[in-house]
């Protein structure tokens, strides 16, 4: 990584000639790059301007606080979140249970902790398979002017599709054989993750693209062209960081999206077994009872908006660390 | 910008045609029966009878081109008979729905009215809040205006319209009863007190469907913003002594507005898919919750007639927000 | 049993006499599926049915008790009274005398005639062609009277025209719609015309039905409503919501909800719950063939391959055994569900009467497998011969069967079985596509649990679906109903005997014992809950008399506002 950063901080030195005046003005007379840099990487520089953003801070402890309760917590709470225990069915907080049991007597403090592994797992993979097809397309369609129009009548058609019967499908055609080869927990678990991932790129791959027609016609990336850049190093060195910010966005509001989504395919059959919680699914479940229990819609419903808001803040905290103009501030 | 029109416009056709062919395979290939919902007592010869009554005996290819005959030839016909009095159309058959054995498009045109009212305005009201809404946020970075904005607008995202729904339901409608809780779809406008039932129903519907909207689209404004204020054309239209109000209303807005553009050109032919879920809520029976029984019944004719509409407006609205990119930057070009 | 009785007599003590035609105003009724088509002709579900029954009628109606009344019948057809014929070959009904349609016009047994070929056109595709089977010629022997012949002796002779599912049509009104033309006659399917308490005024399909009051009905006093509505929408939840907390609504039609949530909502003291029992049973199957994945079709869940474990009965026992189903009753049904030893609970004569499945004995289940040689495993899972007890249970998508799922998987594990849990879509598992593999009928899992229900009070067609010749297969299709794949020639005697019989003691002897097989003796189905229809109505609402043979709208002719 650091031997590729070298080079690609010299490389940098080079086009920066070809780069808009004001980053170079706005360069701090200190920067590292200017004065010679083996000391300090550029990803070095993002992260301190990172820590100065109180609200991604707040954000990242919290995150890798859900993070932590979701992974170590199952570990230190070993009630089995599928164990139904009749006679301690709708109990509320108890030593016992501290988050109180469902209908059925299972632990909630269990579930929600197994049910975030799921959910955070498939938002974040479906999330960054999602941004990963939608960034690609939608740069490379909005970048070489050929592929633009068969990449966007692809989009097209992948937006007209009638989203369930498409699922339905998936699921009948490959539920079976990637059980088969991956184990049942880990076979739905790609279903999911490639289903979602699959069908909710278009929205990013439209944006990017957008984004991208109007950028290649502003003077710093013809001024790049002119030089020679080649375009692989023009998309990653020019295009891509400056298309960031809506990427942001769209990932954060996909992160959303697909826990949501996660939940609507249990709720059509097409998800993980029954018995196995998600947020998503703890959360429709618990609709019904939303006047009787109300923590039993709060709970799982707090944690998936704190989930996407730190995500969001995290996001926010990054695009301004890595955006050169307000770097120097 | 012409030429690229026309050219786009011609290209659409085959793109559609095979839109629609894909959109009919995979109906066709994914599971379901349209004799799902027969009561189990039915035996199968009288099921295999019904099934050939609904004209399932043919190969996929001669109900697929029976379908492209029945939109694209008999329906036209039949709406010119309906406007000149004419009887062109008269013993052809149109396109029939396999659930209530009635023409598709009566039954679509019944839905319209409630999803443009429901859909539309909340989609309306959404946009015009969440402009507003993101270029401030995006002007006062971190104020308490923006904070509050991110927070709300963040909720309200992560929230699904099923719960936000149930929980205006709860309040607004059983606790206070303000509102009613069930849509009311032969309510006609006919004077002041029609005119408030009407309103009275909507808040809650609209509410939902607008904040989910706003949150959306006002992050986007925000980002877009922020990404343009930075740029150096706006310290030259600065220094150049321009008002304020010139320089973030006229240039940065201006410029920022390619990705909402996006995002609303998506959005609008989503309206006329309805929202399913918040009309299950509140039981507005528009095109979303037409198009999800169609589904669930496997309706055939029905789904595929309905995202066979839905595929247009998605052609019409991306060639339109190409054309409107070009307008707000004049150096994007086509040709 | 007791509690639908309960509610049946409470609602017959709060019913007063109706003041007159159209005094009460509107009626207001949500059913959270909506009517798609009022023609029950094209489309058999309640939520096409019941909403069709405000409009036309049948000839006679199955009664709460499992008897008949008539409707547009003078009288039940008999052997005394020589309805019936001596040898069974044919079904004379007398009508009542000076019945009109809707449109002023006189009912004739012409109209039952022509709805018979109507329905036997082997052009239209009858959704209930069934219980016109047999029916070899219909004479119109009177205006009044009307003879249905039979190619052979039928038992039991009395279907066509009875219940709501086969009314009579107006011939006038339909005459052009027979054969293939009957699919597209979009405007008689959507307002037939026809002889019961209201008109349809306006319909939009999949959303409402609006009616008025029938000025031609046969009752001067009747209907107590001016006009009715029928909304359509949303799910039973927020159906409930209206009627017990809103007040929206009279009248919501299937709530199946957890019986916890709903009371607080009936403690409001707006509206009641009313459960009507008819023959609806919740049932797990088990498959007696092997549906492994690692099978090559063709073999998978084929007569090729017998079980590896539930072939033995001991296994299929203690399954049985180890369930409490008066704690799912309690749990998940509340009022609306009772627990049950039976797959046919109604008529109660064919009933065979063994409830010792009731009691819950994971103790007994238990030593009935270590006698069996099922030994557990370190994991606590029983084996024997390398084959594990661990078992695929499907069902369909609905809150309340996975919390039956969840508590099944619960005493399965403490007997030593282990179960992975799977839902399926509603319309793929009941929808008989062939391609699927997630059919009730391909059956690609080792348990499956749903509700079967029939609808004329004699199980002779619902104990057929158990014949071997009815199991699905590669080669028809994967069409038969017999999707446990038993097959036991002693049973096919039974049923073909039973076909053949029309004394009732001897009909109810044959089915107990078929039932039997079937259940208490072979536990190759398990019974779990014997279900009712469950509708909630508004305390103002009365005359509303449970029936669980009807669909729920059978007596609204009959309902008015109370005070």
């Amino acid at each position: 990584m650091t031997e590729r950063q070298e080079q690609l901080n010299t490389q940098e030195l080079i086009d920066e000639t070809a780069a808009p005046a004001a980053v170079i003005s706005d360069l701090p007379p200190d920067n590292p790059q200017v004065a010679g840099g083996e000391t300090r990487s550029q990803w070095r520089d993002v992260w301190r301007q990172f820590r100065s953003h109180r609200g991604a801070m707040v954000a990242l402890v919290l995150f890798i606080g859900v993070i932590l309760f979701v992974a170590i917590g199952p570990y230190l709470w070993t009630i089995d979140p599928t164990y139904v225990d009749i006679r301690a069915r709708n109990s509320g907080f108890t030593a016992a249970h501290p988050l109180g049991t469902d209908q059925l007597g299972r632990d909630m403090l269990a579930r929600l902790m197994a049910g975030g592994r799921v959910s955070i797992a498939v938002g974040l993979t479906a999330m960054i398979i999602a941004i990963f097809i939608g960034s690609l397309i939608g740069v490379t369609s909005g970048y070489f002017r050929r592929l633009d129009a068969p990449l966007m009548r692809l989009t097209e058609l992948f937006l007209a599709l009638p989203l369930l019967p498409l699922l339905l499908l998936m699921v009948t055609l490959f539920r079976e054989p990637l059980s088969q080869n991956l184990g049942p927990a880990m076979g739905v678990f790609v279903l999911i993750v490639s289903a979602i991932g699959a069908t909710s790129w278009m929205q990013a791959a439209r944006i990017v693209r957008g984004d991208v027609l109007g950028l290649k016609e502003r003077e710093f990336i013809l001024a790049a062209k002119s030089i020679g850049t080649p375009s692989r190093r023009m998309i990653l060195r020019h295009i891509l960081p400056n298309v960031l910010s809506p990427i942001m966005v769209a990932a954060t509001l996909g992160i959303a999206t697909a826990i949501i989504t996660e939940s609507a395919l249990s709720f059509l059959g097409l998800g993980f077994p029954p018995d196995f919680p998600t947020w998503g699914r703890l959360l429709y479940d618990a609709v019904d009872q939303m006047a009787l229990y109300p923590s039993r819609v709060i709970l799982p419903g707090l944690l998936i908006s704190m989930t996407v808001l730190c995500v969001n803040y995290i996001g926010d905290g990054l695009r301004d660390a890595m955006d050169p103009r307000i770097r120097g501030r | 910008m012409l030429t690229f029109t026309i050219r786009r416009l011609l290209l659409a056709i085959p793109t559609l045609l095979f839109i629609s062919l894909v959109i009919f395979l995979l109906l066709e290939l994914s599971p379901g029966d349209p004799l799902g919902d027969v009561p189990l007592t039915v035996p199968p010869e009288v099921k295999e009878r019904m099934r050939e009554a609904l004209g399932l005996g043919q190969a996929w290819y001669i109900r697929y081109v029976l379908w492209l005959k029945q939109f694209f030839w008999v329906e036209p016909l039949h709406w010119f008979d309906q406007v000149f009095g004419t009887s062109f159309s008269a013993g052809m058959q149109r396109v029939i729905s396999f659930q209530s054995r009635s023409p598709v498009f009566d039954v679509i045109a019944q839905r319209v009215p409630q999803t443009l009212t429901v859909v539309g305005l909340s989609y309306l009201i959404g946009v015009l809040i969440a402009i507003p809404i993101g270029i401030i946020s995006a002007y006062k970075q971190y104020s308490w205006f923006d904070q509050l904005g991110t927070f709300v607008s963040m909720i309200g995202f992560s929230m699904p319209t099923f719960f936000t729904g149930v929980v205006l339901i709860i309040i607004f409608g059983v606790k206070l009863q303000w509102f009613p809780s069930v849509y009311d779809t032969t309510l006609v406008v006919r004077d002041w007190d029609s005119f408030l039932a009407q309103v009275r129903q909507m808040v809650m519907p609209v509410t939902v469907l607008a904040l989910y909207n706003a949150a959306q689209i006002s992050r986007f404004m925000r980002a877009s913003m922020l990404n343009n204020l930075g740029q150096d054309y706006v310290r030259t239209a600065r220094a150049k002594g321009l008002s304020e109000k010139t320089v973030v209303l006229k240039h940065v807005l201006r410029n920022s507005l390619i990705p909402v553009v996006t995002v609303i050109a998506l959005g609008l032919p989503a309206v006329f898919g309805g929202a399913i879920i918040t009309e299950q809520v509140f039981k507005v029976n528009g095109l979303g919750q037409l198009l999800i029984t169609a589904i669930h019944a496997n309706d055939i004719p029905m789904v595929l007639t309905l995202t066979f509409i839905f595929a247009i407006l998605i052609v019409l609205f991306t060639l339109i927000a190409d054309i409107v990119y070009g307008l707000l930057d004049p150096r994007i070009r086509y040709d | 049993m007791k509690r639908s009785v309960i509610s049946v007599l409470a609602l017959f003590a709060a019913s007063p006499a109706i003041a007159g035609r159209g005094t009460d105003g509107e009626l207001r009724i949500l059913y959270w599926q909506a009517a798609t088509v009022l023609n029950p002709y094209l489309s058999t579900g309640a939520k096409d049915t019941d909403p069709a029954s405000m409009v036309i009628e049948p000839l006679a109606v199955v009664a709460p008790d499992g008897s008949f009344q008539p409707r547009l019948a003078a009288e039940i057809p008999t052997l005394e009274n020589g309805g019936i014929a001596a040898d069974y070959s044919s079904v004379t009904w007398r009508l009542k005398p000076d019945l009109k349609w809707s449109d002023g016009t006189p009912f004739t047994a012409e109209d039952v005639a022509f709805t018979a070929q109507y329905c036997m056109d082997p052009e239209f595709g009858c959704a209930v062609l069934q219980e016109f089977e047999g029916i070899a010629s219909v004479d119109v022997l009177d205006p009044t009277t009307v003879r249905l012949n039979f190619s052979e002796p039928k038992y039991p002779p009395l279907q066509a025209f009875i219940g709501g599912r086969t009314p009579v049509l107006q011939k006038a009104q339909f005459a052009s719609c027979l054969g293939a033309a009957g699919a597209s006659c979009t405007e008689q399917n959507f307002g037939p015309i026809g002889t019961g308490p209201f008109v349809v005024t306006a319909f939009q399909p999949g959303d409402v039905v609006q009616f008025t009051a029938n000025p031609h009905y046969r009752d001067p006093n009747k209907p107590a409503f001016a006009t009715a509505t029928v909304k359509g929408g949303g799910d039973a939840m927020a159906a409930a919501r209206t009627v017990l907390e809103t007040g929206e609504f009279d009248f919501a039609w299937n709530m199946q909800l957890a019986p916890e949530i709903v009371a607080p909502m009936e403690a409001q003291g707006k509206g009641v719950l009313v459960a009507s029992f008819g023959p609806m049973v919740e049932r797990i199957e088990l498959n007696q063939t092997d549906p492994s994945p690692t099978l090559p079709e063709g073999q998978r869940s084929t007569m090729a391959r017998p079980h590896p474990f539930l072939a033995d009965p001991a296994v299929r026992k203690a399954l049985s055994m180890a369930i409490d189903r008066q704690l799912i009753a309690e749990l998940a049904y509340g009022p609306s569900g009772m627990a049950t030893c039976t797959i046919v609970p109604m008529p109660t004569a064919y009933d065979p009467g063994n409830n010792d499945c009731l009691q819950q004995d994971i103790a007994g289940a238990n030593a009935l497998l270590d006698d069996a040689g099922w030994t557990k495993g370190a994991d606590g899972i029983r084996t024997k011969d390398g084959v594990e007890l661990r078992l695929l249970f499907q069902t369909t998508v609905n809150a309340v069967r996975q919390d039956e799922q969840s508590l099944v998987k619960q005493w399965w594990s403490e007997i030593g079985v282990a179960t992975d849990l799977k839902t399926i879509d509603n319309a793929a598992f009941f929808g008989g596509d062939a391609g699927s593999p997630d059919t009730r009928q391909k059956f690609y899992a080792d348990a499956q649990m749903f509700t079967d229900a029939f609808y004329i009070p004699d199980p002779a067609s619902f104990l057929n679906k158990f014949v071997c010749d009815r199991i699905p297969t590669a080669e028809n299709q994967w069409q038969g109903q017999n999707s446990i794949r038993f097959c036991d020639p002693a049973y096919d005697e039974n049923m073909a005997l039973l076909h053949q019989t029309a004394e009732a003691s001897k009909r109810q002897e044959i089915a107990k014992e078929m039932t039997a097989t079937l259940t208490a003796d072979g536990n190759f189905v398990l019974p779990l809950i014997h279900r009712g229809m469950v509708s909630a109505h508004a305390n103002s609402l009365t005359g509303i008399l449970a029936n669980g043979w009807e669909g729920q709208l059978w007596n609204v002719a009959d309902w008015s506002r109370a005070e």
